[in-house]
């Protein structure tokens, strides 16, 4: 993480670097309201301050992509939005809102059942079948009617655009699918409870281009119905399936805009110099 | 490849041969007193195992024939006793530790578990002596459940627990990102995925607890006659086989060696049953 250890839990007396910035005018200048705001958000793992300070509204049904070199927290912001932080023994101060409502009156496992969260590598449940695995986060909530359960599955796999290859072999056990499939029956897994807001902490990193490619698209298709926050090490990956692009360096938000204009006109320096590949 | 390299070049690989064939006969040493033990009581039980063994009480000494239908039958009861007690205290102990465990107090457990599985088994014995034998005033099959009980724990439970932290955490998160609570992410997404090297364990503990005599030598005692209650002494193979291969007639010893041999037959079967019973759909 970030090699600092001696001034922890000691709050940056220094401003807000990157505030959180006024929201995106969707077509007609009507205002995107925010899903998510967080608020000085500091974290910590033990002693390493992790997260310094972060500031950052999340736009609904729009795709928010967070940008940094290893180490700078990016991960552990994407965490702390569905409170994952702390099941890695993180604590964290500031305060996050999902709908003008802080998290952590919400209890966790209410929480994720709204922001939903998608991991590097794809982890299918290894004992359960391509069926089970999307069904899982409905039937260990109690869900038990089966037509319910067969319509939200179909449901999931297309909107996952994986439903054509796995129609055939529901039965079939989830890890027995490529990465790529593997990956997007995670995603479908994670729309089946039906959330708002979906993580996604580098869900390509480790796909192939091909794999990746679908991925994106999916991306691209899931903003219609879901608010996406996305984490990447991929810039160019940023650049095309982002709206709004966040970059933290060193557990600080150092600029936070439109996709474009980041990628083209930045006002940092830092960040011109991480986008035109100069250091990170 | 210059001389000198083409010299290292063969010495190593006289060394690859070299040590691969001490692995490979280290192997065959390891394995070897296991055949050798099979087969011997293979060849010295075979003879008096008919099917009146398996049927037939014991007979009077100076009568011929006869069999071990109780002492078997006491054993399966004394397994499925100390199962009984074992399995949920040493399963729901190596879940604990694996998942709760991180703190003093598991630590604590985790030691005294480990000094419990190097306690002599007649030590147990004796403890379920105490605990159920003195209260009930009598020899049962339920003090040599327990006293096999307490023998499993400790195996079962640490196999369970390393078996439970082998699984990754990228499952439990999976789990809790989907809003299933903590508790039913460990009973429904981590303890199936561990089930295979959990049963390895439960297997230890009950293969262990099935070949003790010492401890049941003074709990269950044993029992000439058929019984299956639990409040009763029961007969097992094992103190079966203690009883007659110290007896000096020739028959009893080789109804003995048969007896053994059953004993290592049951215990491959349970290992049979289990392995088939747990074995996932996609194992």
């Amino acid at each position: 993480m970030v090699e600092n250890s001696s001034d922890t839990k000691v709050p940056m007396q220094k401003p807000i670097v990157a505030p959180a910035r006024r929201l995106p005018d969707a077509p007609g200048g009507v205002p995107v309201p925010a899903k998510m705001v967080a608020q000085n958000i500091n974290a910590y793992f033990g002693k390493t301050h992790a997260l310094r300070n972060v500031s950052l509204a999340i736009p609904e049904k729009r795709v928010t992509a967070i940008i940094g070199p290893s180490g700078c927290g990016k991960s552990t912001f994407l965490r702390c939005l569905n409170r994952m932080h702390e099941v890695a023994r993180g604590t964290m101060t500031g305060e996050i809102l999902l709908d003008g409502q802080s998290v952590m009156v919400y209890d966790p496992v209410l929480l994720r059942r709204r922001v939903g969260m998608v991991f590097q590598k794809p982890n299918p449940f290894p004992t359960m079948s391509v069926f089970d695995n999307v069904a899982a986060g409905l039937r260990l909530n109690g869900v038990r009617n089966r037509g319910f359960l067969a319509e939200t599955v179909e449901k999931s796999l297309r909107a996952a655009a994986l439903w054509e290859e796995v129609k055939d072999s529901l039965g079939k056990s989830g890890i027995s699918l490529s990465g790529g499939q593997q990956q997007r029956l995670c995603i479908a897994r994670a729309i089946a409870v039906d959330p708002e807001v979906l993580l996604m902490d580098e869900p390509a990193s480790a796909l192939d281009p091909l794999a990746t490619a679908k991925i994106e698209e999916l991306i691209y298709q899931l903003k219609v119905n879901y608010t996406i926050v996305i984490v990447t090490h991929n810039m160019q990956q940023a650049a095309r399936v982002s709206d709004d692009t966040a970059f933290f360096y060193m557990g600080e938000l150092i600029e936070y805009d439109d996709t474009k204009k980041m990628f083209t006109t930045p006002e940092k320096k830092q960040t011109e110099e991480y986008i035109t590949g100069r250091f990170g | 490849m210059n001389p000198r390299e083409l010299r290292t070049y063969r010495w190593r690989k006289v060394k690859e041969k070299a040590m691969g064939t001490i692995a490979l006969l280290c192997v065959l040493l390891a394995v070897f007193p296991l055949f050798l033990i099979f087969f011997y009581t293979l060849a010295q039980g075979i003879g008096a195992i008919n099917i009146d063994f398996f049927l037939q009480m014991p007979k009077p000494v100076g009568e011929s024939g006869g069999g071990m239908a109780n002492a078997l039958v006491g054993t399966i009861i004394l397994i499925g006793l100390g199962s009984l007690f074992g399995l949920p205290i040493g399963i729901m102990s190596g879940i604990y530790l694996a998942e709760y465990g991180n703190n003093p107090f598991g630590n604590a457990v985790r030691f005294f578990s480990d000094v419990l599985s190097g306690i002599p088994s007649i030590v147990v014995g004796v403890v379920a002596y105490i605990l159920v034998v003195i209260p009930m005033k009598s020899f049962s099959a339920l003090a040599g459940g327990v006293a096999l009980g307490i023998l499993m724990i400790p195996t079962i439970t640490r196999t369970t627990e390393e078996m439970i932290r082998l699984v990754p955490d990228s499952f439990r998160e999976a789990g809790l990102a989907l809003g299933i609570p903590r508790w039913k992410t460990i009973v429904r997404i981590v303890l199936p995925t561990a089930l295979k090297g959990i049963t390895t364990g439960v297997l230890l503990g009950i293969a262990r607890a099935a070949g003790e005599t010492a401890p049941l030598l003074f709990t269950a005692l044993g029992n000439r006659f058929w019984s299956t209650a639990i409040k009763e002494p029961i007969a097992s193979l094992t103190v079966f086989i203690y009883d007659y291969a110290k007896s000096p007639f020739e028959d009893w010893i080789q109804q003995a060696w048969a007896a053994a041999l059953v004993l290592i037959v049951l215990i491959f079967l349970v290992n049979i049953l289990f392995r088939s019973v747990t074995r996932g759909r996609y194992g």
